[in-house]
């Protein structure tokens, strides 16, 4: 298996099939960690990892963080906002401090699409991309197969709808990815200002209907809006959005029974979902954090647990 | 002071002389192109192999200096340009302070008859300080030497001022060289919009961007009877404009880049911020409307738009990396490798694109081995084969997208009236 | 390096014995079975606690809690194992609170193994106590561990493996010896 000789994990684009299914197997038990009483193993002791967040984030920076403890990893957080980043410093020099300090993992988010490759490539501590821009969000993907394959019993050739802003998602991207290589008919919907280019050639079909988009759809998966694409002038208003594009019970009529509603959080409920769907019997949106920190254990374990000297950079 | 180079394939587009020649230089001028010359007294070289052809020109330079000395200066950048086989550039006027007055100009002037090693002509600003609101001082800028005005590495946004400009410089017969980006569409954006800028996440510059200003500019040109030369060329719908106005006889010249010529918006991939540049690298279909449009004549020459940046400017987070290229050391060896070796374009036309070409854009006595004219001549040995280093650059800047790709075809002497500046890639001055 | 058989030390009916034997000796040592679960280190410790359990079901008439333990996050080695073992899920779906744990593994060699299994044991509960049995042991302890319960006691090199096989996982049933050779 290359996972554990891979010295980062920058998105799903490059991942192979194998390496996302050995992380879906490696979750498994690790989310019977967290339902234990002592919710703690002994496999990351005398490990160190640091998140490092450009942008604000609660539940993806405490999923990780969480998942560290789990495994005994001693995990710290640099609060960007009050770190000498605020100073002018360089990312550079910034990256080489943390590194110096003997931190073994670093997990980044950064608003500018491609900021985890540009350090991984600058240091020697392994780099977990959180969400990049609008590139990609790879642990976020997973959590998200993981949660379907639980539910489902399998990912082979499943319908699933990515419903919202495409275009800046990176949530939609790495979930294109992901499931692509497990032969799911992706779909994506949302209005055609918000649909990147050329969006087809990445073996997606884009729709501008939800009824059409949904036909016959296993999994459901809504982006969230951020309000100011409004403001740039994206949409004309939050309430026609929610016209055209908010999920609610009548626009799933054409999915398939047992299907499932995912979002990655926060929702802005009345705007993309409706409160009927969010706190509904077909939602999953509990789960899923749950599965988050299972699948961000499996990831620290996988990429930190093994010797140092079998990483090819 | 007689020099002979002996034996070379000469290849002289405005004296439409293509063959095996000997070029006699005496006193810094040309004496005589013709076959076995055999003068008294004449340091002889051998170029039996190589291409002698007349000093190429690079009419889209940043020397940076004044104000970014840390980027480049005139020193540095003209050797940069001997190394590169460039014997003149033009330098673009968004230094600091920007050269949109006399006293900038002079002393742009000054420097480069003080430190500069190739002939350096500089080009004014537009609009005062490039703001794109007010008039520079034309007038002034062409009393000092300036051959051209631009508010390159900005447009010009406003089309009344744009109007106003071309129809100032007319009175001047000067061109007015044009950045064509419509900001409002182009804000923000990293790479070329299309496949792989939706792949790689990063915020898109659509094409259309380039194509409405460059429309207007034509269109203003054509009302105001003034020239226009579009800096950068880079979209398959620029170049249909500029086609079309030339079929219809407006007065309209472009240029393209190496760069763009070359590499597709794929490599952005690694995010490595030698890639960002502005235009961006464009898609393969753009791509092969630019070459297709260097051969039939819609483009006039090519220009390296060398932008050289320090370190820390591209070592950094791609978003905000600067943009721009350092091309002066690569832009002969570039375009012999991926065109000429490769059968694209002729080594007559390429010559016409680097000398020719730029001389008539920006109406300039230069680009020929006419004799009694300056001997200003470029050397290209075709067979060399020798990888990009950053490391060994003259220029300051060694932000390339090049760098480790081997090339065949390299500069391998450049001239400058009379005096052998540069050799196999060294300067010797 | 390659391996070469030596000896088959145990075959199907000695295992058979060794297991009714051990099955005995957990109902006697523990006066019965009533506060008893019996816990296998996976993998091949896995089946052989099935098959105690079900022995001393024919003997007690008494079902016991049977579970496995995946001791993969618990192992002193990870930092230093060229790949990474793959991680399986633990199953043991009975509360273990002062219960008396037997915790079952094929081979008894450094004890880092069982002192794993003990840490992952202790952090699913407060077992009453732990014993250990274990079809073989080979001695080389490195660690303070002494199991309760062996089927048989065979002396070994440091250059020898043992490899006990189980019909469950490896579709035949037997104990052998075998030597690294250098080639």
């Amino acid at each position: 298996m290359k996972l554990d000789r891979r010295k980062d994990l920058l998105g799903l684009r490059d991942l192979e099939r194998e390496e996302i299914e050995l992380i879906l197997d490696t979750a498994v038990p690790m989310k019977d960690i967290i339902k234990r009483d002592i919710k703690k193993v002994p496999a990351l002791r005398g490990k160190a990892m640091v998140t490092v967040f450009y942008e604000p984030s609660t539940r993806t920076r405490t999923s990780f963080e969480i998942a560290g403890k789990y495994l005994s990893a001693d995990t710290v957080n640099l609060a960007v906002s009050t770190s000498s980043v605020q100073k002018g410093e360089s990312l550079r020099d910034t990256i080489k401090t943390i590194e110096v300090m003997g931190f073994d993992l670093m997990v980044m988010r950064h608003s500018m699409s491609g900021t985890p490759h540009y350090v991984a490539r600058n240091t020697k501590m392994r780099v977990i991309n959180a969400g990049d821009g609008a590139n990609e969000h790879p642990t976020q993907a997973l959590l998200d197969m993981y949660t379907i394959r639980e539910r489902k019993g399998t990912l082979e050739g499943l319908k699933v709808a990515i419903v919202g802003d495409i275009l800046h998602s990176r949530v939609a991207r790495s979930n294109i990815y992901g499931l692509g290589k497990f032969g799911c008919e992706i779909r994506v919907v949302g209005p055609s200002t918000l649909m990147p280019p050329e969006v087809e050639k990445l073996s997606v079909k884009a729709y501008y209907s939800l009824e059409e988009a949904f036909a016959d759809v296993d999994v459901i998966n809504v982006l969230r809006i951020q309000r100011e694409r409004q403001q740039s002038g994206l949409f004309p208003s939050l309430e026609e959005y929610a016209n055209l594009y908010m999920v609610t019970p009548e626009s799933l009529k054409k999915a398939k029974k047992d299907v499932l509603v995912l979002h990655p959080g926060p929702m802005n409920r009345g705007v993309e979902i409706s409160s009927e769907i969010a706190d509904g019997s077909k939602a999953v949106i509990d789960e899923q954090v749950t599965n988050g920190v299972a699948v961000r254990m499996a990831l620290l374990f996988l990429m930190m647990g093994g010797s140092k000297s079998e990483i090819v950079a | 002071m007689k020099l002979l180079l002996k034996g070379g394939r000469v290849v002289d587009p405005a004296n439409k002389i293509d063959g095996v020649n000997d070029v006699l230089i005496i006193d810094g001028k040309i004496a005589a192109v013709e076959p076995e010359l055999a003068p008294q007294d004449c340091e002889t070289v051998d170029v039996s192999g190589k291409i002698i052809c007349p000093g190429f020109i690079d009419m889209h330079v940043h020397l940076r200096e004044p104000g970014f000395e840390y980027k480049e200066d005139i020193a540095s950048g003209t050797r940069a340009a001997a190394a590169g086989g460039f014997t003149a550039v033009c330098c673009m006027p968004n230094t600091k302070p920007v050269v949109d007055n006399i006293a900038v100009a002079g002393f742009v002037k000054e420097r480069a008859r003080k430190c500069g090693v190739v002939n350096v002509l500089p080009v004014g600003a537009i609009s005062k300080g490039q703001g794109g609101k007010e008039l520079a001082e034309i007038a002034d800028l062409v009393a000092a030497g300036c051959v051209a005005i631009s508010d390159d590495g900005k447009p010009v946004m406003r089309a009344d001022i744009m109007r106003n400009a071309l129809e100032y410089a007319r009175m001047f017969a000067l061109p007015v060289l044009s950045h064509c980006e419509d900001l409002n569409l182009s804000q923000d954006g990293q790479m070329h919009e299309g496949y792989y800028s939706t792949i790689y996440g990063l915020k898109g510059i659509p094409a259309v961007a380039e194509d409405i200003m460059a429309a207007r500019d034509i269109l203003l040109a054509k009302s105001t009877g003034a020239h226009v030369h579009i800096c950068h060329l880079s979209t398959k719908g620029a170049v249909e404009l500029v086609r079309r106005a030339k079929d219809e006889g407006i007065s309209v010249s472009c240029e393209v880049t190496p760069h763009h010529l070359a590499l597709s918006d794929k490599i952005v991939e690694t995010y490595d911020a030698d890639t960002k540049v502005y235009p961006p690298l464009r898609s393969e279909e753009h791509i092969a409307a630019l070459r297709e449009a260097l051969n039939d004549g819609t483009v006039n020459c090519i220009a390296t738009d060398h932008a050289p940046h320090e370190k820390e400017s591209k070592d950094c987070e791609y978003h905000l990396a600067s943009p721009g290229i350092s091309g002066l050391e690569t832009a002969v060896a570039v375009i012999m490798d991926k065109l000429v070796s490769k059968g694209l374009l002729d080594v007559k036309k390429m010559v016409e694109l680097f000398t020719t070409g730029p001389a008539a854009a920006l109406r300039i006595d230069r680009g020929t081995l006419t004799p009694g004219k300056p001997a200003d001549i470029t050397v290209i040995d075709p067979d060399v084969v020798k990888k990009v280093d950053p490391a060994v650059f003259y220029s300051k800047g060694r932000n390339t997208p090049f760098k480790g790709m081997e090339m065949k075809g390299w500069p391998c002497m450049t001239i400058v009236s009379g005096k052998v500046v540069a050799r196999d890639g060294k300067v010797i001055i | 390096m390659e391996l070469r058989e030596k000896n088959v030390i145990m075959d199907e009916v000695a295992i058979k014995r060794a297991l009714t034997r051990i099955a005995h000796e957990i109902i006697e040592k523990n006066k019965g079975v009533e506060d008893v679960a019996i816990v296998g280190i996976r993998r091949r410790g896995g089946p052989l606690a099935q098959r105690l359990a079900n022995r001393i079901e024919e003997i007690e008439g008494v079902k016991i809690p049977v579970g496995v333990l995946d001791i993969t996050l618990y192992r002193d080695d990870l930092t230093t194992l060229g790949l990474q073992p793959q991680v399986h899920r633990t199953e043991v779906y009975f509360d273990i609170n002062d219960l008396n744990i037997v915790l079952v593994d094929d081979v008894l060699y450094t004890g880092r193994t069982v002192r794993s299994a003990m840490d992952a044991l202790m952090d699913l509960g407060r077992p009453r106590c732990i014993q250990l049995a274990v079809l073989v042991d080979r001695g080389h302890r490195e660690l303070p561990i002494k199991a309760d319960f062996v089927g048989k006691n065979v002396p070994t090199s440091k250059r020898e493996i043992i490899s006990v096989l189980v019909k469950e996982i490896d579709g035949e049933e037997k104990v052998v010896i075998q030597e690294t050779v250098d080639r």
